[in-house]
């Protein structure tokens, strides 16, 4: 409602705008010519947009079919990392990054939050179509068909293994910029997930510099630890691994069964491979049963605590509304705490809309982000709880298996695993 | 593969699957709920081709995408535009609306406030690339015209011309030029939030003539 009483003062302005504008335009009479020159048209250009929306919609349906059939059918390496080049060739330099799944997080949150904003139909397909492929087939989509991680799975030189506890750290920084985007595309602030896009720029080749930096930084990074982006920034990667562990199918390292030769446990960059899990002693279970138990307890504290911490920020988070950076402006200039004026605050006095209804707006919006904060701060307190009490869990697992949520179906494991020789050679005979 | 892995108890398959089919419930509702909200919001009147929908039958039409535009009436010609676009040389450029234009002898979009003379001497332009055309008509008419490849969009004769004259000179985005991204960089910077997602098929919004 907030943001509808904004849009419909901003029409009443423009409207007010346009009248003042239509009155200019009669400052000079336009020329009546005698020697019947005629006006030229003004070219307006047409976008590609309009057809290259369905083509993107069918090239993405057809990728991740395939992406899915060569990973869990056909299990080549080299076949996958060809679909990975064409993905990246079409979705990131042809069509230049835009839009893409990730990004279209934002779009549907926004859909729910702006009574005016409507999503186009394109971006409900990118945003439905991986997760529902995900969710059947594990993360083909993460395999070969996403651009950003094909450029990371391209640049990926020398991988080191990342501790766990190191991996399962920073991947909070994807959960925590995850929240953070769904709040700002909920309030109306910001796209930051787009405005952050590290790779967007190469695609593109030119944009910020500051992000062609960072962009630069992910890659160098990223030729000796695999995959930076996807493992501990990408918010829809944690998306990703929550549905794919609950998937219908996914890839399994052996085709058959696993004679734990071992071959393939150093052959993931990305970390995803997980041991036999040995079985526990009595000690160690009754252990874990008081951890868990305390860890139990501790849940809704952390929850509680992020929550407070969420709140308390509030005031920080709201400055990426620019409503509300303008209405401390327009205050500021006000009370007579700064010289001179800004761009914005200029051009919102030609608005003729009174300050105190500007400052209502910001306070409005201040108040959607206190309850935002909390809510996002008992999000990443749940996060850090889970996590916590899934490091304490034994689970059952007898062979090397590919852990569900980490594994990026990049195909790699198939080509150690000495059973997939043998069946493939079995095959070439027939 | 991974399904006739015996070893799992079937209680976790189980709970897996029923959570396989509620995640699917929850996109499903997602896509049903975003898709009839813009359903009703095309209705309602988001439609720009003719106003509110008058049921033309172009189903597709509703569903089409959308791509930045700039509100002629609510930019102030800040100059961000020049700046803030992702690509090198912006995509923003000025256009001229020939029938608003009052074809001025001295046009205040094409000459300095002082101009040493009133000719088109580069010292006197206003432009700081020269885009601008000035070609005589008849007297005392002067057709302005954009060179596009040399425009950087900084709005510099839009200030000029909607100060002093009709207004004819605007700032739009060129969409042969745009690569329509998901949150325009510009949009992000302007300071009078004039940027506007306009549909992809009919992605202008030029200032029409006020006589007529
Ligand atoms: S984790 Fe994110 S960036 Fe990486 S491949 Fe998957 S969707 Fe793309
Ligand atoms: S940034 Fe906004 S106000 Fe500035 S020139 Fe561009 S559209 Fe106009
Ligand atoms: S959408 Fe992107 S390319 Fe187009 S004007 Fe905005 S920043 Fe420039």
């Amino acid at each position: 409602m907030i943001r509808f009483r904004y849009i419909v003062i901003g029409l009443a302005a423009v409207l007010i705008l346009g009248g003042l504008v239509r009155a200019a335009e009669s400052r000079f009479p336009p020329p009546e010519f005698e020697n019947g020159h005629e006006f030229p048209q003004t070219t307006t250009p047409q976008t590609r947009e309009g057809v290259f929306a369905y083509i993107d919609s069918i090239v993405l349906l057809g990728t991740l079919g395939l992406a899915t059939y060569l990973a869990l059918k056909k299990r080549r390496r080299k076949a996958i990392l060809g679909l990975t080049v064409f993905s990246l060739l079409y979705f990131g330099f042809y069509r230049e990054g835009c839009i893409c799944p990730i990004g279209a997080i934002q779009n549907v949150t926004m859909s729910f939050f702006d009574p005016l904003y409507a999503v186009p139909i394109v971006v409900i397909i990118f945003f439905l179509l991986p997760l529902i492929f995900t969710l059947f087939f594990g993360r083909t989509f993460c395999s070969s068909v996403c651009p950003l991680g094909a450029i990371q799975e391209i640049v990926l030189l020398k991988p080191i293994s990342v501790p766990r506890w190191l991996e399962s750290g920073l991947r909070l920084f994807a959960y925590l910029y995850l929240g953070l985007a769904i709040l700002f595309a909920a309030t109306g602030s910001a796209f930051l997930i787009c405005r952050y896009d590290p790779f967007v720029g190469f695609f593109r080749l030119s944009g910020n510099a500051n992000i062609l930096v960072f962009g630069a930084c992910f890659l160098i990074v990223g030729m000796f630890v695999g995959r930076p982006y996807c493992r501990f920034l990408c918010p829809l990667g944690v998306i990703f691994r929550q549905i794919s562990r609950i998937s219908k199918k996914r890839v399994t390292i052996t085709p058959d069964e696993c004679i734990k030769c071992r071959l393939c446990e150093e052959s993931c960059p990305y970390g995803a491979i997980q041991k036999p899990a040995e079985q526990w002693t009595k000690e160690q279970y009754k252990k874990s049963k008081i951890r868990i138990a305390f860890l139990l307890i501790l849940l809704p504290v952390l929850i509680f605590l992020g929550g407070m911490i969420g709140k308390s920020v509030k005031n920080t988070l709201a400055q990426m509304h620019p409503t509300v950076r303008l209405a401390e402006r327009v205050r500021m200039e006000e009370t007579g705490q700064v010289e001179g004026t800004t761009d914005a605050s200029d051009a919102f006095r030609t608005t003729g809309v009174e300050n105190v209804e500007l400052y209502e707006q910001a306070s409005n919006i201040r108040q959607s982000f206190g309850l935002g904060g909390i809510l996002l701060g008992a999000f990443l307190g749940f996060i850090i709880g889970m996590k916590l009490i899934l490091v304490s869990v034994w689970r059952e697992r007898k062979d090397y298996e590919a852990d569900r949520a980490s594994c990026f179906a990049c195909g790699r494991c198939f080509e150690y695993c000495p059973v997939e020789h043998k069946k493939r050679n079995e095959r070439k005979q027939q | 593969m991974a399904e006739k892995s015996p070893d799992r108890p079937d209680r976790r398959q189980f709970l897996a699957e029923t959570m396989r089919y509620a995640a699917l419930g929850v996109f499903g509702a997602i896509g049903g709920i975003t898709l009839a909200k813009r359903h009703r919001l095309v209705k309602e009147g988001l439609c720009t081709e003719d106003g509110p929908c008058s049921g033309c039958s172009q189903f597709v039409k509703c569903y089409r995408p959308q791509v930045w535009q700039i509100d002629p009436y609510k930019c102030t010609a800040c100059g961000n535009c020049a700046t803030h676009c992702v690509l090198e040389e912006s995509a923003v450029k000025c256009v001229q609306v020939y029938p608003i234009c009052g074809y001025c002898k001295i046009c205040f979009g094409f000459f300095e406030p002082n101009p040493y003379e009133i000719d088109e001497g580069a010292e006197n332009q206003l432009c700081p690339t020269g885009a601008i055309l000035r070609e005589f008509i008849e007297d005392p008419y002067y057709e302005y015209t954009i060179d596009e490849s040399l425009c950087i969009g900084c709005g510099k004769c839009v200030k000029g011309c909607n100060t002093f004259g009709n207004g004819s000179f605007f700032l739009q985005v060129r969409h042969d030029r745009c690569e329509n991204c998901n949150e325009c960089a510009i949009a992000a910077a302007c300071p009078s939030d004039a940027f506007v997602r306009v549909p992809a098929d009919n992605p202008y919004l030029l200032k029409k003539a006020g006589h007529s």
